[in-house]
């Protein structure tokens, strides 16, 4: 990262052997499967909106390995890295993405409202800031229950700026609610650069108004971030409260597909490109004697042929019937 | 057999369904601005008791934080409680319009079913109190016009009642409208109310020359005009609404069948209101049947004024009520043209 923040201490936990392999599977998936979405988009095979997530690989998986399967998360329309680390299928996902009926929702939330309950994958929004009024809620759920479960909002900094943020900041505190607010930092606001919205120069700052931890951490860094992610789940989990965590990172590409990007320096996204956390944490992984080359290969092949069979799965499917237009407006169906 | 009744208002009816809820189902759960009892329990006292009954964890009482609220809520509910929020007054929906419209009413269809927001919505609100323009709007044309929400605002105790445990059970969310002038009011209701199905209006009187349709306080200015209405020689036929989405229309279809005449009160502005589209419906359903155009009266086109002067004339008048079904009764049958 060319950032002069200091991140601070990283002497927190570590992950094992085993969850750096698997926080690099999960990384892998998600820059494949970007390669992957632009490349059909590109093609012609599929029209839709597509957010990308590239360069933001590292934040999900690092806190992702830190949640089990019924811990639930809420993320916005740049969140399909957040989904897929997660552990929301392929298949299922595809399918959505090109409104199909074997889709996660039928075909009928599309790629900015993927949900898949069954792996804890409970909103996708695709409006600024509205993750974490509604995290609050599932996670004064999983109070109520007496349960050890915890969630997960996400959000990128832009939504730090609208009233939702602060009300449920304000609201989780107060309440003490299981969940940790990620803000992934990847310094724009849809065009609009960071220092030209936002009134502080960390948006971890703004946890101490709320009476809850905050830390600023390198999101592109493996450790440091499965450190911050580990440490605020484990609150979140022994009964403590929120925490607010802004992980910074950079958008490798614009806004949304299809925009010139012309409001990004090139330098610095050249400069974020070649820092490009996903072969970064392969070279680690190696050098570090974790993996070796042969094996993550291996992985990144299959990878290749589940995101080619997923695709292959959605563009085969069925489209929803005309029925569904009128179906799940209501539990017993529609009225009017 | 006959039911035994007792004398109650609307603001004990709603606490009373709530508590029937809470104590039938540890799943339901209160939260709003001071709802708790250590706030008073409400602004007007609906959910005073509750948290002293069922305690901190359920009756919540937040900070003033629309979104926080109904976000609360909707998250609580994919999770399969059901929780009541109270939005002080209805013109504060407005500054949760994205969790409610965006988020509650879609939900279900854009998960494809997958998740669910059973809440209730409560709000106070009407005109006549010298509130002014930002505490008095009728609004429920706009949540009508989402696809997703269920609307529903009862006009006396009993109905308050039994629609409230109605919303309560029911798998989507329902906006609960609580009619500002009618909270004093003392109604004779059964001591032991069911629940009301949603969708269902009411047919409160059986006449044969013209249907009154209304809701919520408007409906009893409705009930005033027809009483008068009969003293003059005219036979009212009176439907209370009591949801308005879904709305019933073969209630109010077979009454206009019968009648050929309808006029639509509610205290909404006319424009783009409820009655539109109940008019609509008359017109198209019912257009060879209709002794006369059908009649709608609502607010004119202006904001809720505060001098009560200005507000009297906003409100429509049972006086208007009257003239407007005499009028339905002067309209000479068209003449054939050969």
């Amino acid at each position: 990262m060319s950032s002069a923040v200091d991140f601070g201490p990283t002497n927190q936990a570590a992950p094992n052997p085993a969850t750096q392999v698997e926080m690099y599977r999960r990384m892998t998936l998600i820059k494949q499967n970007d390669e992957a979405s632009r490349k059909v988009i590109r093609s012609g095979r599929l029209l839709m909106p597509y957010y990308s997530p590239r360069g933001q690989e590292v934040i999900p998986c690092a806190v992702s390995v830190n949640l089990n399967d019924d811990d639930t998360i809420c993320t916005i329309y740049r969140g399909i890295h957040d989904m897929l680390a997660k552990g929301v299928p392929l298949k299922e996902l595809w399918a959505e993405i090109a409104g199909r009926i074997t889709g996660t929702c039928k075909g009928k939330g599309g790629p900015m409202h993927i949900t898949h309950p069954s792996s804890g994958a409970m909103l996708t929004t695709g409006v600024v800031g509205s993750s974490m009024p509604i995290a609050n809620g599932l996670a004064w759920a999983q109070k109520l229950d007496g349960s050890r479960r915890i969630t997960v909002a996400y959000f990128g900094d832009g939504a730090t700026n609208i009233g939702a943020f602060h009300e449920s900041l304000n609201l989780a505190s107060l309440w003490k609610l299981p969940v940790v607010f990620v803000c992934q930092n990847n310094r724009f606001a849809e065009h609009t650069r960071y220092e030209n919205c936002t009134s502080v120069d960390q948006i971890s700052k703004r946890a101490a108004g709320y009476g809850m931890p905050g830390i600023t951490v390198d999101g592109n860094d493996p450790f440091a971030m499965y450190a911050a992610a580990h440490e605020a789940i484990a609150r979140a989990r022994n009964g403590a409260g929120p925490t607010l965590i802004e992980a910074m990172t950079f958008r490798f590409f614009g806004h949304v597909f299809g925009d010139d990007d012309s409001y990004m320096r090139k330098e610095e996204k050249a400069e974020a490109i070649s820092r490009d956390p996903v072969p970064a944490f392969r070279a680690k992984l190696i050098a570090d004697g974790i993996a070796t080359a042969e094996q993550l290969a291996a992985m990144e092949a299959k990878i290749a042929d589940d995101i080619e069979e997923a695709i292959k799965f959605a563009l085969s499917s069925e489209v929803p019937p005309p029925g569904e237009l009128l179906r799940d407006v209501y539990a017993d169906g529609g009225v009017a | 057999m006959t039911s035994q009744t007792k004398k109650t208002n609307i603001i004990a009816a709603i606490n009373e369904a709530i508590a029937q809820a809470m104590e039938a189902d540890p799943k339901v759960l209160v939260l709003g601005e001071d709802v708790a009892d250590r706030e008073g329990g409400g602004v007007v006292g609906v959910t005073r008791g509750l948290s002293t009954r069922f305690g901190d964890d359920r009756v919540k009482s937040t900070p003033i934080s629309e979104q926080a609220i109904i976000g609360a809520a909707i998250g609580a509910a994919m999770m399969g409680y059901r929780p009541v929020a109270e939005i002080m007054l209805m013109n504060f929906t407005t500054v949760a319009m994205d969790m409610i419209v965006n988020h509650a009413a879609k939900l279900r269809f854009m998960s494809g079913g997958q998740t669910g927001v059973p809440i209730v919505i409560r709000m106070l609100t009407g005109a006549g109190i010298q509130s002014g323009g930002q505490h008095s709007d009728y609004l429920e044309a706009w949540f009508a016009h989402t696809p997703g929400l269920k609307v529903v605002a009862p006009s006396n105790a009993e109905d308050a009642k039994g629609l409230m445990l109605s919303c309560i059970a029911d798998p989507d969310p329902c906006i609960f409208i609580e009619c500002v002038r009618a909270l004093g009011t003392t109604f004779e209701a059964p001591v032991d109310v069911q629940p009301i199905p949603l969708g269902k209006a009411k047919l409160v009187k059986e006449g044969r020359d013209v249907t009154i349709i209304s809701y919520s306080d408007m409906f009893l200015r409705a009930q005033a005009a027809a009483a008068t209405l009969e003293q003059q020689g005219i036979s009212v036929e009176l439907v209370d609404l009591r949801t308005i989405s879904p709305w019933d229309k073969e209630t109010v279809l077979a009454s206009v069948a019968k009648t050929g005449r309808a006029v639509i009160a509610h205290e909404a502005v006319r424009s783009f209101g409820v009655g539109a589209e109940i008019a609509a419906t008359i017109n198209e359903e019912l257009f060879g049947a209709l002794k006369a155009p059908v009649a709608r009266l609502g607010a004119p086109f202006t904001p809720v004024p505060f001098s009560n002067a200005l507000e009297q004339h906003f409100l429509v008048k049972p006086e208007q009520i009257i003239e407007a079904a005499k009028a339905t009764m002067k309209v000479a049958a068209p003449t054939s043209v050969n």
